[in-house]
């Protein structure tokens, strides 16, 4: 049963989501990245659900969803800035500092 | 045979998550982003679970990173110059990402063996066995019923009402997004 080797392994998916979100400054890319991080999360649901039955597989579902859900809204709103801004820097987009 | 293809998917996934993050171009990320996630539906049926890794596939591969790579073209991003943020960040993430990767490579060791002993020492978990004996039912009601029959039955009984809030949730994000992404708000 693969459970250590695939705990190492969304871990290691899910530091690379979080590097990715640190380093760039691409609003698209750092959404991508927020994507990794949810699937090195899905892999170590996917692997306690050998031990714990299916309500880890549940889980994985809602995962999903929500992700599906946060793309559409997340992509709407990036739509919006570019339309307003003609970037999707985050640099460029510090409309609430003082 | 089958630690054989995990590694080599592991490796694959590990590696294409990492061109993803550097790639300066936004299409050849969310290429890659989509070979990471391909890897993971072929570890999916490594560990048993046929179902997600089809579901994977469909969601996260198919529709979701259809949605990105339409919106990057709508906005032709293709070309863009380099955005990755200065030598600062790169310090800050490798620093995060080190100190997070100590925490969670922790987990690498685990065998079902030592989470066991683990779980038979926690207070008011008396039998260990207990509690990995879902797995088996789980195992067995999959060889019965059929891989998606055996996730159907705790889906549309035990959560049923995290299904329904789920779809009051896709709603709301229908409207969301058709509101944000209208021309004039």
């Amino acid at each position: 049963m693969l459970l250590g080797p695939a705990l190492g392994l969304s871990a290691i998916l899910f530091s690379l989501g979080v590097a990715g979100v640190v380093l760039r400054r691409n609003a698209i890319v750092l959404f991508m990245c927020v994507e990794l991080m949810l699937n090195g999360v899905n892999l170590s649901f996917v692997a306690f659900s050998q031990l714990y039955g299916a309500s880890g597989y549940i889980m994985v579902f809602f995962v999903m969803t929500v992700a599906a859900a946060e793309a559409a809204v997340g992509l709407a709103i990036i739509l919006a800035i570019f339309r307003h801004q003609q970037s999707v820097d985050l640099q460029n987009i510090n409309l609430l500092r003082g | 045979m089958t630690n054989a293809v995990f590694w080599f998917f592991a490796v694959f996934a590990v590696v294409s998550a990492s061109l993803c993050i550097v790639q300066r171009n936004p299409v050849s990320a969310a290429l890659w982003l989509v070979s990471t996630m391909f890897s993971l539906a072929a570890i999916y049926v490594l560990l048993n679970a046929q179902f997600i890794a089809a579901i994977q596939v469909l969601i996260y591969a198919g529709a979701v990173m259809v949605l990105f790579l339409f919106v990057i073209m709508l906005l032709n991003l293709g070309h863009a110059s380099s955005d990755i943020r200065g030598p600062s960040a790169v310090a800050a993430a490798l620093v995060i990402v080190g100190l997070l990767l100590v925490e969670l490579l922790a987990l690498w060791r685990y065998s079902p063996g030592r989470l066991a002993a683990e779980v038979a020492q926690a207070p008011g978990m008396r039998d260990p066995s207990a509690a990995f004996a879902a797995g088996m039912i789980a195992r067995q009601d999959a060889v019965t019923h059929g891989v998606v029959g055996s996730l159907a039955a705790p889906l549309f009984q035990i959560y049923l009402v995290p299904f329904e809030i789920t779809s009051i949730l896709l709603l709301a994000a229908i409207i969301g997004a058709v509101v944000l992404a209208k021309r004039r708000v």
